[in-house]
C-alpha cells in the first residue's frame, strides 16, 4: 500500500517537475516541438488508415509515413543545433542550421514525390 | 654589370621562396597528383599487352546494358525486358540489376561526347574502373586526414593505389560493379565519419547520397547498412553518445533509406528484410537515448530520473522485442537470404545451395591469398590497430570496427578481400605514419637538444626532456636512421611486389588466353571470340544457344544470340534442366533440347591446349545442380571410386553422356602431344576411354582453331519416311 502510494507520488512528482522544466524552455524551441508533435501525429493517422484499408500501394504508404518521420527527425536535428544550451553546437550560427534543415527537407520531399507513385 | 644581372635572378629566387606551409601544400598536392596517375597506369597492363577489351564474364552483361542505355535512353533502360536471355522466360533487366555502374559510364560517355571526344562506349567502359580507382585514392587521403592526420592520409592514398586486393577487381577491362562500388563504399564511410565528427546536417545529407550511390552500384551495400548501426551501437555502449551522433545517424538513415528504395532491385527490403533490421532497431534506440537525455537534462532530481529511466527502458525493450518477434514469426520480416547467411555460417551453402558453393570466388580464403593480396599490410594492420587504440576517438573507433569486421568476412570468402582492402590500407597507413613521425621527431630532436642545451633553465620543457632522452641513449639517432631505412626498404618491396602481382596474376582478360610456345614465343588463343563471332555471322538471328551458364553473358553480348541460361543464375530449375540435358544420354537430352527450342549447343573443351577451366572439369557441378532438382540424375552413376574419370576406367554413363560426346567428338583421332597416343587429353592427363563417338541428333557446326570452343547444331527431326 505504501509502495503503491509512493510510486504514485513519484509519478506525480515526475510529471510536475517535467511540466515546470518544460515551461521554461524558449518559445522557438517550443514551436519546433509542436511541429515534431504534429508530424508524428500525422504519421500515426496514416498508420491507422493503412491498418484499416490495407497497404496496397505500399510505396505510397511508405513515402507518406517516411515523409512524416523524416520531417520530425530533421526538425529534432534543427532543435538540437539551435538550442543555446548545447555546448557542441556553440559555434554553429542558427542561420546555417536552418539552411541545412531546408536543404535536407527539400531533398526529402523530392524523393517522396518520386516515390509516391 | 654582373651585380645588376644577379639582382633580378636573386629576386626571382626570392619570389619562389615559399613559406613552410605553402611548401608543405605543394608537396602534398604533387604527391597526390602522382598517386592519382600511378593508380591509373598500374591497371593498364592488359590493355598494353592485348587490346582494349572487356574481361571475364559478368562485365559483358554490364557492357551490353550500358550499350543499350546509351542507344535507347534511360526510360527504355529502366523498363527493359530482355527476351534474348533465359529463353523462354526472359529477364526483367530493369528491375534486376544495379544501375549505378551503367549510369556512371553512360554519363562519362555523354560528357566526353559533349566535349567533342568521339570515343566508343567500349573504351569508356574499359577505363571506368581505373578512373574510379584513382578517385578512391583521393577519398582515402581525405579519410586518413579525418581519422589521423595528413601524413596518414598520404600514406593511405599510396597504399591503396597499388594494393593487389583492390587491383584484382579494378583493372582496365574489368567493367564490374566492384570497380565503382569500392569508391562509393569508402566515400560513404568518409562522409559519415565527417558527419559524426562535425554534427552537421549537410555532411549527413552528403553521406545519404553516398549511400544511395553505393546502393545503386552493388549488392554489398548490406555491409554499410549493418556496419554503421553496429558502429553507432558500439559508441552508445562505450558511453560516447552525443548530439552529433544523433544528427548524423538519423539524417543519414532516413534519407538514405528513402533514396535506396528508389532502386527497383532493392525495393522495399529496407523495411521488410532481416538484413536491414539492425539499422531500424538502432534508429529507434537512438530516439530512446535522445528522449532519455532530454528528460535527464530537464529534471533536476536524480532519484525521479532513475525511476523514470527504469520505466522507459523496460517499456522500450518490451515493445522492441515484441515487435521484432511478431515480425519474424509472421514472416513479414524475411530471414537472412542464402548469400549473406552463408557468410555467417560458411558450411551452409555447401549443403543447401550448390550454385553458391560452385563459384570459385565464394570459397574460404587461404593464408597465401592474404599474403598475396596484402603483403606487408598484413603485419602493419595489428600495429595500426595498436595506434588506433592509443588515440581513441569516434573516427578511430569506426576504422577499427570496419577493419575487424571486414577482415572476418575476408576470411570467409575470397571475393571479400576487396572490401577489407580500404580498411587494411587505412589502418596500416596510420601505423606507418605514426612510426615514421616518431622516428623523424627523434632525428630532429637531437639538433634542437644541442642548441637549446644552454637554455635548459628557460621554459621549454619539451626540448629539455628531449635532451634528457638523448643523453640516456646515445645511439638513438643512429637507431632512428636505421629504422627509417628499414621502413623505406619494406615499403619499396611492397611496391615491387604489388606491381609484380598486378602484372602476373590480375591482368589476364580470361577471354583471351596466352601461353609460351616451344621456343619461348608467345602464343595467343583467341578461341572464345572466334566462336562468338562465328555464331554472330553464321547462324539465323533467332537461333537459341544452349551452353553452361558461365558463357551466357558473353554469348548474348558478342554473339548476339538468345541463350537458355546465363550468369545471372536467378532460376535454379532452368539451370538444372540444362545440367540434366548435358549429363543425360543423347536420346533423353534431345527431348529436353527440343522442348527448349534449342538450335545450337556450345561447349568449352580444353583437351587440346591443356586449358583446365573447361566444361569437363565443370561437369561435376552440372551433375550436382541437375541432380539437386531432378532425382533421375544420380551422382554415383558418374563416379568411379568417388572420382570423375574420362579414360577407359570411367563409368559407362560418363562415357556416353551428352557432354562427353560433344567434347570428345572426333578427338580420338587427334594427336595432341608428341609421344602420346591419339586422343590424349592434355587437361586431364589421360587417354580418353571412348574414342569412337557417333552423334545421332546433333551435328558438328564449328570448332575453333585450338578446339577450345565447339558448337553443334541440333538436327531437325527425321522425315517420316
Amino acid at each position: 500500500m505504501a509502495r503503491e502510494k509512493s510510486s504514485k507520488d513519484n509519478a506525480q512528482a515526475l510529471f510536475h517537475s517535467l511540466r515546470s522544466a518544460y515551461a521554461a524552455t524558449p518559445v522557438n524551441l517550443k514551436i519546433i516541438d509542436l511541429y515534431v508533435g504534429f508530424a508524428i501525429f500525422t504519421a500515426l493517422i496514416q498508420v491507422v488508415y493503412m491498418a484499416s484499408v490495407g497497404s496496397f500501394p505500399f510505396n505510397s504508404f511508405l513515402s507518406g509515413v517516411l515523409s512524416c518521420v523524416g520531417t520530425a527527425v530533421l526538425a529534432v536535428c534543427l532543435r538540437i543545433q539551435v538550442n543555446k544550451e548545447n555546448k557542441e553546437f556553440k559555434d554553429l550560427p542558427p542561420e546555417r542550421a536552418f539552411a541545412d534543415f531546408v536543404l535536407c527537407n527539400l531533398v526529402l520531399h523530392l524523393v517522396i514525390m518520386n516515390f509516391l507513385g | 654589370m654582373a651585380a645588376v644581372a644577379n639582382m633580378p635572378v636573386s629576386d626571382l629566387l626570392k619570389s619562389f621562396k615559399l613559406k613552410t606551409k605553402q611548401q608543405e601544400l605543394l608537396i602534398r598536392v604533387s604527391i597526390l597528383c602522382l598517386v592519382y596517375i600511378l593508380a591509373f597506369i598500374t591497371r593498364l597492363f592488359s590493355v598494353l599487352r592485348y587490346e582494349s577489351m572487356i574481361h571475364e564474364f559478368d562485365p559483358y552483361f554490364n557492357y551490353r546494358t550500358t550499350l543499350y542505355l546509351t542507344q535507347n535512353g534511360f526510360y527504355d533502360f529502366w523498363n527493359w525486358f530482355d527476351y534474348e536471355s533465359w529463353y523462354p522466360l526472359g529477364r526483367i533487366v530493369g528491375g534486376t540489376l544495379y544501375p549505378g555502374l551503367m549510369v556512371t559510364a553512360a554519363l562519362i560517355y555523354r560528357i566526353l561526347h559533349f566535349l567533342r571526344f568521339a570515343v566508343h562506349i567500349r573504351e569508356v567502359c574499359v577505363l571506368t574502373a581505373p578512373f574510379f580507382a584513382s578517385n578512391t585514392t583521393l577519398v582515402a587521403y581525405f579519410f586518413g586526414k579525418e581519422i589521423w592526420d595528413t601524413g596518414a592520409g598520404l600514406v593511405a592514398a599510396i597504399l591503396i593505389a597499388v594494393c593487389p586486393g583492390y587491383i584484382s577487381r579494378s583493372v582496365a577491362g574489368s567493367y564490374d560493379n566492384e570497380g565503382v562500388a569500392i569508391f562509393a563504399l569508402l566515400f560513404t564511410f568518409y562522409l559519415f565519419v565527417k558527419a559524426v565528427n562535425t554534427g552537421s546536417l549537410a555532411w549527413s545529407l552528403a553521406s545519404a547520397f553516398g549511400y544511395f550511390y553505393m546502393v545503386s552500384a552493388w549488392g554489398g551495400y548490406v555491409f554499410i547498412i549493418n556496419l554503421i548501426p553496429l558502429y553507432v551501437l558500439v559508441l552508445l555502449i562505450t558511453g560516447r553518445y552525443s548530439m552529433r551522433l544523433y544528427v548524423a545517424y538519423n539524417c543519414m538513415y532516413v534519407l538514405g533509406m528513402l533514396l535506396a528504395m528508389q532502386i527497383r532491385f532493392v525495393g522495399f527490403q529496407h523495411v521488410q528484410s532481416g538484413e536491414h533490421m539492425a539499422a531500424m532497431g538502432v534508429f529507434f534506440l537512438m530516439q530512446v537515448f535522445y528522449f532519455l537525455d532530454w528528460v535527464k537534462h530537464m529534471l533536476s532530481d536524480t532519484k525521479l530520473f532513475q525511476a523514470f529511466l527504469r520505466i522507459t527502458v523496460t517499456c522500450a525493450v518490451t515493445v522492441g522485442t515484441i515487435a521484432l518477434g511478431l515480425g519474424m514469426l509472421s514472416g513479414y520480416i524475411s530471414p537472412w537470404t542464402g548469400r549473406f547467411y552463408s557468410l555467417l555460417d560458411p558450411t551452409y551453402a555447401k549443403d543447401h545451395i550448390p550454385i553458391i558453393a560452385s563459384v570459385s570466388e565464394h570459397q574460404p580464403t587461404a593464408w597465401s591469398s592474404f599474403m598475396f593480396d596484402f603483403h606487408i599490410l598484413l603485419f602493419l594492420f595489428p600495429a595500426g590497430l595498436y595506434f588506433c587504440f592509443k588515440r581513441l576517438s569516434d573516427a578511430t573507433i569506426f576504422i577499427v570496427m570496419y577493419g575487424l569486421t571486414s577482415m572476418y568476412f575476408a576470411g570467409v570468402m575470397v571475393r571479400l578481400i576487396l572490401v577489407a582492402t580500404p580498411a587494411v590500407c587505412l589502418i596500416s597507413a596510420i601505423a606507418v605514419s605514426a612510426t615514421v613521425k616518431n622516428l623523424t621527431v627523434l632525428l630532429r630532436s637531437k639538433n634542437k637538444g644541442v642548441q637549446t642545451g644552454s637554455t635548459k633553465g628557460s621554459g621549454s620543457s619539451k626540448a629539455s626532456s628531449k635532451a634528457l632522452l638523448d643523453q640516456s641513449q646515445p645511439f638513438q639517432k643512429n637507431g632512428a636512421i636505421a629504422l627509417l631505412f628499414g621502413a623505406f626498404y619494406l615499403l619499396s618491396k611492397y611496391a615491387t611486389h604489388c606491381t609484380w602481382v598486378t602484372s602476373e596474376a590480375y591482368s589476364s582478360p580470361s577471354i583471351v588466353l596466352a601461353a609460351r610456345g616451344a621456343h619461348g614465343s608467345r602464343v595467343i588463343f583467341d578461341d572464345y571470340r572466334e566462336a562468338y563471332f562465328w555464331l554472330r555471322q553464321n547462324t539465323p538471328p533467332d537461333a537459341k544457344v544452349m551452353s553452361w551458364w558461365d558463357y551466357g553473358y558473353q554469348i548474348t553480348a558478342m554473339g548476339n544470340r538468345t541463350v537458355i541460361v546465363d550468369n545471372n543464375t536467378w532460376n535454379n530449375t532452368h539451370i538444372a534442366t540444362v545440367g540434366r540435358a548435358m549429363s543425360s544420354y543423347e536420346d533423353e537430352a534431345i527431348e529436353i533440347m527440343r522442348s527448349l527450342d534449342v538450335d545450337y549447343v556450345l561447349v568449352v573443351f580444353g583437351g587440346v591446349t591443356g586449358y583446365s577451366s573447361d566444361d569437363i572439369n565443370k561437369f561435376l557441378w552440372m551433375v550436382r545442380i541437375g541432380g539437386g532438382v531432378f532425382p533421375v540424375i544420380k551422382e554415383p552413376d558418374y563416379l568411379v571410386n568417388g572420382e570423375y574419370r574420362v579414360d577407359k576406367g570411367a563409368a559407362p554413363k560418363m562415357l556416353n553422356c551428352l557432354m562427353y560426346k560433344l567434347c570428345y567428338y572426333r578427338f580420338g583421332e587427334m594427336l595432341t602431344e608428341y609421344g602420346k597416343p591419339p586422343g590424349y587429353d592434355r587437361a586431364r592427363g589421360v587417354e580418353i576411354g571412348n574414342k569412337d563417338i557417333k552423334l545421332e541428333h546433333l551435328e558438328e557446326a564449328f570448332t575453333t582453331s585450338n578446339w577450345i570452343v565447339r558448337i553443334y547444331k541440333v538436327k531437325p527431326p527425321n522425315n517420316r519416311w
